[in-house]
């Protein structure tokens, strides 16, 4: 927060623009520069989650997928709090060195 | 005579309307046409042109681009010279119906006449990213990207800027427009630092909002024709300069303005917590 931020806070002043305007513009060529709207890209997080869900338990509520861009590079950022690995994939990941990841799908 | 291996194609353009693509041509033009560059203008906005009027040439204008590709008039009678500055000369764009059957072939013909006589052409690129910038962005090798320090002219410039790099157009620099400092300074708009972050391009000029601009497209000459010291016309110059290669520092205006305000609202922007 800038001193400008709190003395406008202090008055009740809305906090100034060009901060929001930064952010709005972030977020929509993050989307923009992917070719993904909201509704793929809220398919793609369900799949995501459904997925990394066989092998661990996560937190759906804390759950995040997002775009995010920097230097005209977006990437898909996932950020799944594991609550913990599911006795299963555990089990996969002893006995199995080598085993190919479809193998635990299907099982 | 010149080499078309050698002529620097220099796109204008900025994907929203209204940003300063035309303004920047004109003043362009007249300034490297100043320091001796032999300089084309090219009207690629066959739709909306006006590349003429702000020039002060649209009453010499007696064939166009259209008569040069249908082979019924030579280049040379097409391309329209300045009187002042004889270095500059524009090829006015045709009539609009020639969308219908202009090709991105037509535009590089046309791009390789140029380049037998000229040191630099200017490409005055339509607004949008349809056909129009499709047929112009085919003339071009590099690239100068015009926004304003808005929300819509940034996301706009950002479309233009994949496009340009899917076409393989490098170097593509950024002028930045209707610069109001004292907004800035109050960051009741967008920084320049911002700008450039969010798009990731070089910056090679600041523009700061001037009224004189308004003036002389009133009367059809250039800021920079007349070596008017208003603060466009020095930011234009600017521009040309360092298009020649010269080293001409850039200042951020909302971080140079002086006074107990501007002091102020630098104080302002220090972080508390």
């Amino acid at each position: 927060m800038t001193l400008r931020d709190f003395v406008n806070k202090l008055l009740g002043r809305q906090p100034a623009s060009a901060a929001t305007a930064k952010e709005r513009l972030q977020l929509v060529l993050a989307h923009d520069r992917s070719d993904l709207n909201p509704e793929l890209l809220e398919q793609m997080r369900r799949e995501i989650l459904e997925v990394v869900s066989r092998y661990v338990e996560i937190d759906l509520e804390e759950g995040d997928v997002s775009l995010e861009t920097e230097d005209r590079v977006t990437a898909l950022v996932a950020n799944l709090p594991i609550k913990r690995a599911k006795a299963k994939a555990a089990e996969q990941e002893h006995s199995g060195e080598g085993t190919p990841v479809c193998t635990a799908i299907q099982g | 005579m010149s080499d078309s291996a050698v002529t620097r194609y220099i796109l204008i353009c900025s994907g929203k309307g209204g940003v300063g693509k035309t303004t920047l041509t004109a003043n362009l033009g007249i300034a490297l046409a100043k320091q001796g560059m032999r300089t084309a203008v090219l009207d690629a906005d066959f739709g909306l042109r006006n590349l003429d009027l702000l020039l002060g040439l649209e009453n010499r204008i007696v064939y166009t681009a259209q008569e040069v590709l249908t082979g019924h008039c030579r280049l040379e009678q097409a391309l329209v010279k300045h009187k002042q500055e004889p270095n500059l000369a524009l090829l006015p764009a045709g009539n609009p119906r020639m969308l219908e059957w202009l090709k991105p072939d037509d535009m590089q013909k046309i791009a390789a006449m140029l380049g037998e006589s000229f040191d630099i052409v200017l490409i005055d690129c339509p607004a949008g990213i349809e056909a129009g910038f499709q047929n112009a962005v085919a003339a071009a090798k590099e690239a100068i990207v015009i926004t304003t320090p808005e929300v819509s002219a940034v996301r706009d410039a950002d479309r233009v800027i994949g496009l340009l790099n899917t076409h393989g157009v490098k170097p593509i620099q950024l002028v930045l427009n209707r610069v109001r400092p004292k907004m800035m300074a109050n960051q009741e708009m967008l920084a320049v630092d911002d700008v450039t972050d969010i798009l990731a391009l070089p910056l090679l000029g600041l523009v700061v909002e001037d009224e004189q601009v308004i003036v002389s497209t009133n009367r059809g000459e250039p800021l920079t024709l007349n070596g008017s010291n208003s603060p466009a016309a020095q930011a234009y110059s600017n521009v040309a300069r360092r298009i020649c290669g010269e080293e001409v520092p850039l200042i951020d205006p909302a971080k140079a303005r002086k006074g107990l305000r501007a002091k102020l609202g630098r104080l302002m922007q220090t972080k508390i917590f």
